[in-house]
C-alpha cells in the first residue's frame, strides 16, 4: 500500500473511532441521567479516544513526517493551515449555536456533549499535526541519542495514554515516574533547536507569525473544551472528561512548550540571522568562483565573478581589480568606480611611495587606508588591497573601497583573501585545461603524421626472378624519418632504397615524402647510382632547412650483368656475405650524406661502388635506430653484434632472418617500447631457376 | 646532457665539449658555435675528448657551418675523438668535410697552416 492509502485509511479510523466514542459517549450521558444501566461498557469512550489519538498519530505521520518536500516554513505552515481549519469549524458550530439562541436545545446536554466532543477531536487533531511537525523539526540534525531519546518519548506517551484506561495496569509510583521521565524528556528534546540557524530573515519572521496563530488557536480551543465540560459537568459526570485524561495534558503541554520555545529562540535569533545568512552567501559565493573555470569560457569572467563576490560579501562600495596581462599591459576591471577614479588613487598611492595596491611585487594583503585620507576628493575612506596569485606568481591586484573609516574587519580580510586564493587556483586550472587541450590537438597532428609517414612506406616490394626481399619497419611514438622503396627500371633492373631522416617529427615525416619523390622520378631515368645522388642532392638543396640532412643509400640491381651498383650517401655501411668467400662484413666506401654539401661540390664526395653477386650473397641494410638501440645497461646493439646475428642465421630465408633481428633485437633492448626507428631491408639472391623466370 | 667549457689559447677559441649531444642539446652546441663566431673568432678548435655521443642532429650542428666557415674564413678543426664518435663521423661522410686531428697538437699546427 502506498503513503497516500495508508493515510486516508488511518484518517478514516480516527472518524470512525471519534464516532464511536461520540455515541457512545451520548449514551452514557444519556443512560445516567435517566438513571439506567447502560448497555454499553463504561470504557468505551475512553478506549475509542486512545484509538483516535492513534489513528491520528499515523495519520500525520504518513501525511507530514513522510514528506521530504517539507521545509521549515512549510511545516509550520501545515501547523497553522490544520489550526486554521479546525478553528473554523469549531467557529462555525458556536455560530450555530449562537444562532439558536436560548433554545431548549442550545441548553440540551446532548448537544452541548456533542459540541464538546467535536472541539475534543479538533483540538486533538490539531495537536497532532503540531506535535507531528515539532518531531520533524526536533529531528532535523539527527543523532543515535536523539533518535533514541525521541523513541523513549513516544513509548513513555504511549504508556501515559493505556494507563489512562487501564487504572490498574500500573502502580501508582511506576506512573509518576513515567510522567517526570516524559516531562523530563519533553525539555530536553525541546532544547533542539537547530533548524532555526537555518532560517533567513523574512522566513523567520513568517515563522514568528504562523507560531503566534498557533499560539491563538491553541488558547481558543482549550477555552473551549474547557467551558464545554464544565456545563456538562454541571449535569452529568458520566461524560468523558478529557481533563481528567492524563495523556491529553502531557500532550497539550509538551505542543505548547516546544512551540513556546521556537518562538523565543526565533525571535532572539531575528537580530544575528543577517550573520548566517552572509557566511552562506560567501559559501555560495566561494562555490562560484570554484566552479567558474567549468562553466566558464574564459578568465575574464573568473575575474568578473572574483570582484562582484568579493565587493558583495564584505559590503565594499566599489572595488577594481587590475590584472597584469601576457604582454605586460596590465588591464583593469571596475565595480561601482570609474576608472578615471580608480587610477587617480593609483597615482595618488604611487606618489606617496605606497608598497602594497598597486606595487606588483607585494604580495601580503594591506590595509592602506591611512594614506587614503590624505587623498582630497575622494569619497572613500577605507581601502583593502589583495593579491592574487597563479602558479605562486602574482598576477593581480584586487582593491576594495568603503566610504566609512576603518570599513573592514579581520572576518573580512580573511574571506576575500581566500576569494582571491580560489581565484587564482582556478585560473591556474583553467590554464592547465587550455594546455591539455592544446598539447591533446598535438598528439593529435603527431598521430595524422605518423599514419602519413607510414602510408609513405611502400605495402608491395618488387619481386624478381634472382633474388628475394623482405622489409621491415617499426617507429617510435614519435613520428620517425625511416624509409625504404624499390622499383623496377627496367626489365633487368630494380632499384632499391633505404633512407634516414635526421631529425624526428612532422618535419621527418615531411622531408620523407620529399625523398619518396625523388626516388621515384630519379630512379625511372635509369641512372647511375653517383649522378642519382647528385641529383638528389640537388634537388634537396632547397627542400632541407639549415643542419638537417638525408642519409641514404641507393642500389641499382642488374640481373643480366649479376652486378649490384650502388652508391652509399653517409647512409650505414651495407652488410654483405659473400657465399663463395663465405665472408661477412661490412662495406667501407665514401659517400657524403644528403643536403651536406648544397653545391657542386657535392660529385667529389660520393661514388657509385658495384659488387658481383653469385647465388646465395646477401644484403642486410637497416637504419642507425638499429645499431644505437641500447640495452637497460646503456649498451648500444652496435654493428658487431648486429653481424653476429646475421651470421647466426645465414641458411635460413630472408624472412626467417629479419624475424630473428627483431626479437633478437626486442630481447636486447629488453623492453616493447622503443626510442627510434627500426627498419631494415634484407635481400638474398639465389639461383635462377625456370619456376623463377616464369614468375 | 652537455657541458661546453670555453677557453682562450694563443688566439684560438677552445670549445671542450662534455657529454652527450642529442637532438635537445645539439641546441646548446649550435649557440655556443655561433657566439664564438659572433665575437669574431677566427680559429677554433672544438675539443671532443670526453664526448660520449653525438646524434645525427649534433653533427648537423657541424654540418651547417662548413660553409658559413669557408665564405668566412674561418678555421675550426676538431680533435680528440673517441673510435665511436668518430666513426659516425665517418660513416655521414662528415669526416671528410670537416677538418679533424687525433690531438690537440695536431689540430693545432693544422688551425696554424690553414689560416696561414
Amino acid at each position: 500500500m502506498n503513503t497516500k492509502a495508508l493515510a486516508r485509511f488511518s484518517f478514516l479510523g480516527a472518524i470512525v473511532c471519534w464516532l464511536v466514542m461520540l455515541f457512545a459517549d451520548v449514551t452514557l450521558v444519556f443512560s445516567s441521567l435517566k438513571g439506567l444501566t447502560p448497555d454499553i461498557p463504561l470504557w468505551l469512550p475512553k478506549v475509542m479516544l486512545d484509538l483516535t489519538v492513534v489513528s491520528l498519530f499515523y495519520y500525520y505521520k504518513f501525511k507530514i513526517e513522510r514528506d521530504e518536500s517539507l521545509n521549515f516554513t512549510d511545516l509550520l505552515w501545515r501547523v497553522f493551515a490544520t489550526g486554521l481549519i479546525t478553528t473554523v469549524i469549531s467557529l462555525a458550530l458556536r455560530l450555530f449555536d449562537f444562532l439558536l439562541g436560548s433554545t431548549m436545545l442550545s441548553s440540551n446536554i446532548f448537544f452541548i456533549d456533542v459540541q464538546y466532543l467535536v472541539n475534543l477531536g479538533l483540538l486533538l487533531s490539531f495537536l497532532m499535526a503540531a506535535f507531528t511537525s515539532w518531531k520533524r523539526l526536533i529531528l532535523y540534525q539527527k543523532s543515535k541519542w536523539l533518535i533514541r531519546g525521541w523513541a523513549l518519548f513516544e513509548i513513555t506517551l504511549l504508556i501515559i495514554l493505556l494507563s489512562d484506561n487501564i487504572q490498574t495496569l500500573l502502580q501508582e509510583w511506576i506512573l509518576t515516574t513515567v510522567g517526570i521521565l516524559t516531562g523530563l524528556l519533553a525539555l530536553v528534546l525541546s532544547a533542539n533547536m537547530k533548524w532555526v540557524a537555518y532560517l533567513n530573515f523574512r522566513q523567520k519572521w513568517t515563522s514568528l507569525l504562523l507560531l503566534l496563530l498557533s499560539f491563538f488557536y491553541l488558547g481558543y480551543f482549550f477555552y473551549t473544551t474547557n467551558r464545554l465540560s464544565d456545563e456538562i459537568a454541571l449535569q452529568s459526570s458520566a461524560f468523558l472528561e478529557f481533563r481528567g485524561h492524563i495523556f491529553n495534558i502531557y500532550f497539550f503541554s509538551f505542543v505548547m512548550l516546544y512551540s513556546i520555545f521556537s518562538f523565543l529562540v526565533i525571535l532572539f535569533n531575528l537580530p544575528t540571522s543577517s550573520v548566517f545568512e552572509q557566511k552562506l552567501e560567501e559559501v555560495v559565493n566561494f562555490q562560484r568562483i570554484s566552479q567558474s573555470v567549468q562553466t566558464e569560457q574564459n578568465e575574464e569572467s573568473v575575474y568578473e565573478i572574483l570582484l562582484e563576490s568579493s565587493v558583495s560579501t564584505v559590503f565594499a562600495d566599489a572595488g577594481w581589480l587590475e590584472i597584469r596581462g601576457e604582454q605586460e599591459q596590465t588591464r583593469l576591471q571596475t565595480h561601482r568606480i570609474s576608472e578615471q577614479e580608480a587610477h587617480k588613487i593609483q597615482e595618488h598611492l604611487n606618489g606617496r611611495n605606497v608598497k602594497g595596491a598597486l606595487d606588483q611585487s607585494s604580495d601580503r594583503t594591506r590595509n592602506l587606508s591611512t594614506h587614503l585620507a590624505s587623498l582630497r576628493g575622494t569619497r572613500f575612506r577605507s581601502l583593502m588591497a589583495f593579491p592574487v596569485h597563479v602558479k605562486g606568481e602574482k598576477i593581480g591586484t584586487l582593491a576594495l573601497l568603503k566610504e566609512l573609516p576603518e570599513g573592514f574587519n579581520k572576518e573580512m580580510t580573511q574571506i576575500v583573501s581566500a576569494f582571491a586564493n580560489q581565484a587564482g587556483i582556478s585560473i591556474e586550472n583553467f590554464r592547465l585545461l587550455k594546455e591539455a587541450i592544446q598539447i591533446e590537438r598535438y598528439k593529435e597532428e603527431l598521430k595524422i603524421a605518423k599514419t602519413v609517414q607510414k602510408s609513405l612506406l611502400p605495402t608491395k616490394l618488387e619481386s624478381a626472378a634472382d633474388f628475394d626481399i623482405v622489409a621491415f619497419s617499426e617507429s617510435a611514438d614519435e613520428v620517425g624519418g625511416d624509409y625504404y622503396d624499390t622499383l623496377r627500371i627496367t626489365d633487368h633492373q630494380i632499384g632499391l632504397i633505404i633512407a634516414d631522416v635526421s631529425g624526428k617529427g612532422t618535419t621527418a615525416a615531411f622531408h620523407m615524402s620529399q625523398m619518396k619523390g625523388i626516388f621515384h622520378s630519379l630512379a625511372q631515368q635509369a641512372l647511375d647510382p653517383k649522378e642519382f645522388m647528385v641529383r638528389a642532392n640537388e634537388a634537396l638543396r632547397y627542400c632541407l632547412e639549415r643542419g638537417s640532412f638525408i642519409s641514404a643509400t641507393y642500389f641499382v640491381v642488374d640481373s643480366k650483368d649479376k652486378v649490384i651498383y650502388y652508391s652509399r650517401a653517409g647512409h650505414c655501411p651495407l652488410l654483405y656475405f659473400n657465399e663463395k668467400e663465405k665472408s661477412l662484413t661490412y662495406l667501407v666506401d665514401k659517400g657524403a650524406a644528403l643536403g651536406m654539401i648544397k653545391g657542386k661540390d657535392y660529385c667529389n664526395y660520393i661514388e657509385t661502388n658495384s659488387i658481383s653477386y653469385n647465388p646465395g650473397d646477401l644484403m642486410v641494410l637497416y637504419t642507425d635506430g638499429i645499431t644505437e638501440a641500447k640495452s637497460k645497461k646503456g649498451e648500444e646493439f652496435g654493428l658487431e653484434r648486429l653481424k653476429q646475428t646475421i651470421s647466426d642465421v645465414l641458411e635460413r630465408d630472408p624472412q626467417e632472418m629479419q624475424s630473428h633481428l627483431i626479437s633478437s633485437l626486442y630481447a636486447y633492448t629488453g623492453t616493447e617500447e622503443i626510442d627510434d626507428d627500426y627498419t631494415t631491408m634484407i635481400v638474398k639472391f639465389k639461383e635462377r631457376t625456370i619456376e623463377n623466370q616464369i614468375r | 646532457m652537455v657541458h661546453i667549457k670555453r677557453l682562450l689559447e694563443d688566439g684560438a677559441d677552445i670549445l671542450a665539449i662534455v657529454g652527450e649531444i642529442d637532438a635537445s642539446s645539439s641546441i646548446e652546441l649550435d649557440l655556443t658555435i655561433a657566439k664564438s663566431v659572433g665575437e669574431g673568432h677566427t680559429k677554433i678548435l672544438v675539443d671532443c675528448s670526453a664526448l660520449e655521443y653525438i646524434s645525427s642532429a649534433g653533427l648537423g650542428v657541424f654540418m651547417s657551418y662548413i660553409e658559413e666557415f669557408k665564405d668566412k674564413h674561418i678555421v675550426m678543426v676538431l680533435y680528440g675523438m673517441k673510435e665511436k664518435v668518430i666513426n659516425t663521423f665517418q660513416i655521414l661522410g662528415l669526416a671528410d668535410l670537416l677538418h679533424i686531428r687525433e690531438n690537440k697538437q695536431e689540430a693545432r699546427k693544422l688551425l696554424h697552416e690553414l689560416s696561414a
